[in-house]
């Protein structure tokens, strides 16, 4: 009998089919939303065993409509706030797989302040932010990725503004780890979700997601047969900056300038810059890969950008309570409403 | 200097019995008279005398010196018969210097004591205060009719000091201890207290500690040994009901009945908190408690501190944010969020001057509608609202009782006037709290299909599930939702459905609390005053005196503003008259008049500053007799 109910409970591996909600997904023909659901539905499984501890938080926008499709605990909550939320979800029981939603208005925008804050503090809390460098859900005005000079409803004449470079923005503010994917290569999108959620801390990971109603093609050199080879780098640990056609270019530090270098001319893969994720300068210099102007034109990099290990706040709230209580032992309830002084009247 | 604590007085001098003293310290913000009122009120307090304590700061941290903006006061109101305010008067004034006397004079009772610290009146202090070139108060006939003690407290505390070996800066400072140990003196009161404080204080800095002593010593001894002082007062031991008391504040109470009641309920307390005055004092008491389990968490903004309580809420904490009123008005979207996803929170405004900045440090009760009707759409929320410091613990042990048996967010009203001021308090042992009911749902209500989030039991409340449930899993968002099912909903009829559902929830709560009745006077007659929140102690003190002249007038007092008690309308109806005294434009007023349409008056102050008895009872009898 005992043996029986042993078997009954212990854990089946579960499959993308568990988190598929009971909900009819809503986002429009094509979005590339579609990719990133399916995504994290396949690579779930890998790690999880438990979905009732798993809880996804979303702001507002059309990414943020996720954890409705999800068939986890979720919360669909206020613009830009979910940062904020989640941060109170993993702080109280740290025992959840706590994962963040939201796209670039959300968490560059109006939720820009919770977004630098939950990175200095490192909960250990999944970010995934779906830069479509548009306002989607509000139809058609630009975000605060949007390029300059971007014509939008609301910017019928360009717009002034200088965008964020979500990756710059997030080391900043002290990510302790920063990796970029994109909607249309779902391999590379399952191995840094996993990579993500190995990392302890906060792992920010932005996606390039097509909007194909409002910036449709954003990304499309990055991920179209014809340009993606010249225009993508794929950044391994331990491996040399290699990219184009034939992987004939690479990157070589002058410095602290990156170069491109024709792998024909006599250099060799050894003289490559080799990425090493947790070197912050070079993870600094990459990030700023996105800022460099057409005369030096760089490859837009791809994979983790950076990780390192410092310990987590939902982690050193707790420690702290632990200590306290070690040391001090609980105060008994009769001991707090008496206070130290109190006096009788007979 | 004698190193024992002989406080024997050992001069004859005229001793007057009295049965309550208003006290009012008053200086310069860096003249230490926050302390020196909190320890003359401890002292006051563990000798059995009833009190009602206010402090007064300016809002700068240091106003320039000597200046009429940066006077600092702290109030303290003791005797031996029930005190319910801090008092209109006072009875004895200590001016520090020109400015604290240019402030506070022209509260002084005739006829009552004023000590001045004449090191606080050369002429750079007069300058400094404003008074005209020339004018001198302690010499121009300002003073006529009081009793005045000048006293150059600076010197004799540099005197008292000389071979300590601390510095000018060090020695300045002490001179507060002066002031204490001559009221001491003047109140027949044992230094006892204070120095075992003291003690705990300056623990690691005995030389500060000795100097302390030495000075609060020098200041009794002052007040034992010259001839200057006529007169001392004795206030016998309040009759208060028996029992054992603590001395509390507002924000303390807040800060422990939040405690209390997420150990009675069982539940891991959490704070999300962004530093505000008048608020932050809860931040830094619950802090403390970390070895009891609480989790307090300082948010980058207002926003992410109840954003953050609503995430620890939905894992099964007890969320919970403090504020005041700009931080209020922050809140409020993420107020909505909690509201329709019917979740227990508990939100604290402590009230404070307003528009915008206003007056951080003065207090005001203009938040009401704001709690009221502050959120957009269809958003109604419980709101409990505190009567006085000791008050503050029952009210927000029923805000955090109705807002976990309800799942709905409560809104608790205190004010600054009662979070920082403080009374004795007959606290409760922890059995005699009654008990919170968390049910934590664990089945699925809808067998055989899926989990239904919404389905509402007799009293429209929903079940609370926390993450880790297996088997429940569900989404909940901002969004309409679907009745039962939780599910995003645009149908209409749902909406309008899930609107009345919700406030018809909060409307429920009546059946949950007592029905209102008169604190004091009739259940029917010519008159009743209705007050709600710090207006308690004024209402009724100024109804004592009244009744004692004869008058037909009863006081009901609030404390549930949303929803009223249910029997409100009916009993305000059995009276002639209805007198509302708030501070502020008529809110509550407002609020009562549109519900039971009774011919209500208002008696309005937004001075910053609570209603003194007198302005109450003149203002009853005005209208009594209109």
């Amino acid at each position: 009998m005992e043996t029986e109910t042993l078997e009954k409970n212990a854990p089946v591996k579960l499959t993308a089919k568990d988190f598929v909600s009971d909900q009819e997904v809503k986002w429009c023909p094509g979005c590339g939303d579609y990719s990133i659901l399916k995504q994290v539905q396949t690579v779930l499984p890998d790690f999880v065993t438990e979905k009732e501890k798993v809880v996804f938080v979303s702001g507002i926008g059309c990414s943020s409509r996720f954890p409705y499709y999800m068939d986890t605990y979720g919360m669909h909550s206020i613009h830009g706030r979910a940062t904020a939320i989640a941060t109170g979800v993993k702080v109280a029981n740290p025992d959840l797989n706590v994962w963040v939603i939201g796209g670039d208005g959300d968490l560059m925008s109006i939720g820009g302040n919770h977004f630098i804050h939950m990175l200095r503090r490192n909960p250990n809390i999944k970010l995934i932010m779906f830069n479509n460098q548009i306002y989607g859900l509000t139809k058609g005005q630009y975000s605060p990725t949007s390029e300059k000079g971007k014509v939008t409803k609301s910017t019928p004449y360009g717009s002034v503004d200088e965008p964020f470079n979500p990756a710059e923005l997030a080391l900043g503010a002290k990510a302790s780890f920063l990796a970029r994917t994109l909607d249309r290569d779902p391999k590379h999108q399952q191995t840094i979700f996993k990579r993500a959620n190995e990392h302890k801390g906060t792992a920010f990971v932005e996606v390039y997601q097509n909007c194909p109603v409002f910036n449709d093609g954003a990304f499309f050199i990055y991920t179209e047969k014809e340009t993606k080879k010249e225009e993508a780098l794929l950044l391994e640990q331990g491996k040399p900056l290699v990219f184009g056609q034939s992987e004939s270019k690479g990157i070589r530090l002058d410095g602290f300038t990156p170069t491109i270098v024709e792998l024909t001319d006599g250099v060799s893969k050894d003289d490559l810059w080799i990425h090493d994720e947790t070197d912050k300068v070079k993870a600094s210099i990459l990030a700023q890969f996105a800022n460099y102007d057409d005369k030096h034109h760089m490859p837009r990099p791809f994979g983790v950008l950076y990780k390192e290990n410092r310990s987590c706040f939902d982690e050193d709230v707790a420690a702290q309570i632990n200590a306290a209580q070690s040391k001090r032992g609980k105060t008994p309830l009769n001991k707090i409403l008496s206070g130290d002084k109190t006096w009788v009247i007979a | 200097m004698d190193t024992t604590t002989e406080t024997k007085s050992t001069r004859k001098t005229e001793i007057k019995e009295t049965e309550s003293v208003v006290v009012r310290f008053s200086g310069d913000s860096g003249d230490g008279m926050q302390l020196t009122g909190m320890q003359f009120t401890d002292t006051s307090a563990l000798l059995g005398k009833d009190i009602s304590t206010f402090p007064e700061y300016p809002a700068e941290i240091r106003a320039p010196a000597g200046t009429v903006a940066g006077v600092s006061g702290f109030q303290v109101h003791f005797g031996s018969k029930e005190i319910f305010t801090p008092g209109d008067f006072y009875d004895v004034l200590v001016a520090m210097n020109s400015a604290a006397l240019k402030t506070d004079l022209h509260r002084v009772r005739k006829g009552g004591t004023v000590v001045v610290n004449t090191a606080g009146f050369d002429s750079k202090n007069l300058k400094l205060a404003n008074y005209p070139e020339g004018a001198n108060p302690l010499e121009d006939g300002t003073l006529d009719g009081y009793t005045v003690y000048k006293i150059d407290v600076t010197r004799l505390t540099k005197e008292a000091l000389k071979d300590s070996g601390l510095g000018m800066k060090e020695i300045e400072r002490s001179k507060n201890m002066f002031v204490l140990g001559m009221l001491f003196w003047m109140f027949d009161k044992s230094m006892d207290f204070t120095i075992k404080s003291l003690e705990e204080k300056f623990a690691k800095k005995p030389e500060i500690l000795n100097a302390n002593i030495t000075v609060l010593k020098a200041g009794w001894n002052y007040g034992d040994t010259t001839e200057i002082f006529t007169t001392r007062y004795k206030i016998s031991a309040a009759k208060l009901p028996a029992g054992t008391y603590r001395n509390i504040s507002g924000n303390q109470a807040v800060a422990i009945g939040a405690v209390a009641a997420a150990e009675k309920a069982g539940l891991q307390l959490f704070l999300g908190s962004y530093p505000i005055t008048p608020a932050s004092d809860i931040l830094h008491e619950l802090s403390k408690f970390k070895a009891n389990g609480v989790k307090t968490f300082q948010a980058e903004d207002e926003i992410a501190a109840i954003c953050s309580a609503i995430g620890a809420t939905y894992t099964g904490a007890l969320g919970m944010t403090t504020t005041s009123g700009p931080g209020m008005a922050l809140k409020t979207e993420a107020m909505g969020l909690a509201m329709i996803f019917e979740i227990p929170l508990l939100i604290v405004d402590i009230q404070r001057g307003g528009p915008s900045t206003g007056l951080p440090t003065k207090t005001e009760q203009a938040d009401l509608l704001m709690a009221m009707f502050g959120r957009h759409g269809e958003a109604p929320l419980p709101i409990i609202a505190a009567s006085t410091p000791a008050d503050c613990f029952d009210a927000v042990y029923e805000a955090i009782k109705i807002s976990i048996e309800h799942m709905v967010p409560v809104v608790f009203l205190s004010d600054g006037y009662i979070a920082n001021g403080a009374e004795p308090w007959r606290f409760p042992t922890e059995d005699q709290l009654p008990p919170i009911n968390v049910k934590f749902t664990t089945e699925n209500n809808n067998p055989g299909g899926n989990f239904l989030p919404y389905k509402r039991d007799e009293n429209g409340v929903r079940p609370w599930v926390i993450p880790g449930t297996k088997g429940l899993e569900h989404r909940i968002g901002g969004l309409e939702k679907q009745h039962e099912t939780g599910n995003v909903s645009y149908d209409s009829k749902n909406h309008e459905l899930m609107i009345k559902l919700r406030a018809e929830k909060v409307e429920k709560i009546a059946d949950f609390i007592p029905l209102a009745k008169p604190d004091s006077g009739n259940t029917k007659g010519k008159m009743c005053v209705l007050g709600w929140g710090s207006t308690y102690g004024a209402i009724k003190t100024a109804l004592i005196d009244l009744h004692a002249e004869g008058y037909d007038v009863a006081h009901v007092h609030l404390r549930h503003m949303n929803p009223f008690p249910k029997n409100l309308g009916e009993l305000l109806h059995s009276y002639e008259k209805v007198l509302i005294p708030e501070m502020n434009c008529g809110q509550l007023l407002q609020l009562i008049r549109a519900k039971y349409l009774v011919p209500a008056v208002g008696y309005n102050k937004v001075q910053g500053l609570p209603f003194t008895t007198e302005e109450i009872k003149e203002k009853i009898k005005e209208l009594y007799n209109a």
